[in-house]
């Protein structure tokens, strides 16, 4: 049995090449960009989506609801691979189309869409539960004003809405930040991929996985402390149920 | 702050409940049988243009893939929902090194990603064991094999997020009826077992029922340490065949159907339980 002491050989985390510390925290760039991009994505979608749910026609609201559907009981392995293969091909269709030729489709771009519409279907459902949440009356009251719906809306569907959502949107960004892992299965070289090659490499595996893992960790707890103050400031002016 | 909403909040979003399910007669509006009838199209034409000559010689390795599937999915649930019970007790009642344990148990697993853990244990374990004195031991044959790591990593999983949901769910128990067991002269251990644990579950079996959900979509990930699931049958099709398309939507209808199947089965388990009509 070896020294356990043999079992941590520190100097594989350094930042310059012999180690690959450096390798690692551009690894957690690129998860960290493709989080932030799929989650502004997904947002976006969300928005549309659940104002396609609850003020669209029947035919909008029904196409919403396949969507959600879909991505809330499909495992998310499985549509990454099929919105990684189907939208890189159809994009080179389309392209091919209009007489572009093929381009070659950046691995950063395709896991932002793929994160993105997962991201989407969930965002919708929790957004259409706060809009649900806002009193009718503050909604009539702005009718009644004269206001325009998209002012209603900008005005004060969504602020007043921010607040029962605030919960629902936080714990999304933290699934967006783990949702970026199942990447490294279509081969996008971000944190938990490079970390099997750097542990691969080195046959270090123990270390470089845990090493992973305090920067996940480490991101996670960043972002609750971050969530908190930006709660605290979406809940002010609100009574504090005990 | 109620103690439940927030995680009740995010499992609605994510996971397939029983109210998404449609109803008999929410088909027959004009609208949704015209909807209808264009997706029978879009299904006849992926039937009629797409390659589906390979499902046959497959199938017999599909359902075993599937029964694998569903192998993983309840041993994790029921045995990550035995080491939910405690974890998320002790952090209700516990002294306070217990419950600062669980507590960092609850926050490590649920910050890193579940593929993070898989690997770990995987590859990580993996090559740590044979250096030990494990191997002279009854429990080498079963960890030379993958899925004992597939089976602790999701079950971690699964604790550690259920383990929050039932702290919640302890809490969330009025404490009059626990004062009212106590006041019939039950000891602590009876309170537990007989008023305290019920209606806990109780209380988190719709939160449980899109855990369960979840857990069914975390399965796939044991498919990369080469555990023989539905999902890694589907990528041994599409490396056979080079057919890109097909296999996956066969998949994705597969995990559609469990889905439905686990929702509707919760469902019936919810409605058996009596409750006093308000």
């Amino acid at each position: 049995m070896a020294d356990p002491a043999s079992f941590i050989n520190w100097s594989l985390l350094a930042l310059e090449p012999p180690g690959w510390g450096g390798v690692l925290l551009r690894g957690l760039m690129n998860s960290i960009e493709i989080a932030i991009g799929g989650y502004s994505f997904g947002l976006l979608l969300g928005i549309g989506g659940a104002c396609g749910k609850l003020y669209g026609g029947p035919i909008t609201r029904d196409l919403m609801e396949c969507y959600t559907t879909i991505v809330r009981a499909v495992p998310e392995l499985v549509l990454i691979l099929l919105l990684y293969y189907a939208g890189t091909d159809a994009l080179n269709y389309v392209l091919a189309l209009v007489g572009i030729g093929e381009v070659d489709i950046s691995g950063l771009v395709a896991g932002i869409f793929v994160i993105g519409v997962v991201q989407g279907a969930y965002t919708t459902e929790v957004l259409r539960g706060a809009i649900k949440a806002v009193p009718a009356g503050q909604i009539e009251a702005a009718r009644a004003y004269g206001m325009s719906p998209t002012k209603v809306m900008t005005r004060v569907t969504l602020p007043a809405m921010l607040p029962y959502a605030i919960p629902g949107l936080s714990n999304l960004w933290l699934i967006a930040t783990k949702d970026t892992a199942l990447l490294a299965v279509v081969g996008f070289s971000e944190l938990t991929l490079v970390t099997r090659q750097a542990a691969g490499a080195t046959k270090a595996y123990l270390l470089f996985y845990c090493a992973a893992g305090v920067l996940y960790l480490a991101l996670t707890l960043v972002s609750d402390f971050l969530i908190k103050i930006i709660e605290r400031r979406a809940r002010r002016g609100f009574v504090e149920q005990s | 702050m109620t103690d439940t909403t927030p995680p009740d909040v995010t499992t609605h979003a994510m996971a397939f409940t029983p109210e998404d399910l449609p109803t008999a007669g929410s088909f027959f509006k004009p609208h949704r049988i015209v909807l209808l009838l264009i997706a029978a199209a879009l299904v006849f034409c992926i039937v009629w243009f797409m390659r589906w000559d390979w499902v046959p010689q497959y199938l017999p390795r599909l359902g075993y893939g599937i029964l694998v599937t569903l192998a993983m999915l309840f041993s994790t649930a029921i045995l990550g929902f035995i080491l939910a019970v405690p974890l998320g007790l002790v952090q209700v009642t516990g002294p306070w090194p217990l419950k600062t344990l669980a507590k960092i148990f609850c926050t490590v697993i649920r910050g890193t990603p579940l593929l993070l853990q898989l690997w770990l244990l995987y590859y990580g374990l993996g090559s740590i064991f044979p250096q030990t004195g494990i191997k002279q031991t009854f429990l080498w044959p079963y960890l030379r094999e993958s899925w004992p790591y597939g089976v602790a990593a999701l079950t971690i999983s699964f604790a550690a997020y259920e383990g929050e949901v039932m702290r919640g769910a302890f809490a969330g128990v009025p404490a009059g009826e626990i004062e009212a067991a106590r006041a019939y002269g039950m000891n602590r251990w009876t309170v537990f077992r007989r008023i305290w644990l019920p209606r806990a579950i109780h209380r988190a079996l719709p939160t449980l029922n899109g855990e369960t959900v979840l857990q069914l979509k975390a399965t796939p990930l044991v498919a990369t340490i080469t555990v023989i699931d539905v999902y890694s049958v589907i990528s041994k099709v599409r490396q056979d065949t080079y057919i890109t398309y097909e296999p996956l939507l066969l998949l994705a209808l597969i995990y559609m159907c469990l889905t439905g199947i686990l929702v509707i089965a919760f469902r019936y388990l919810e409605n058996r339980i009596p409750t006093r009509g308000a």
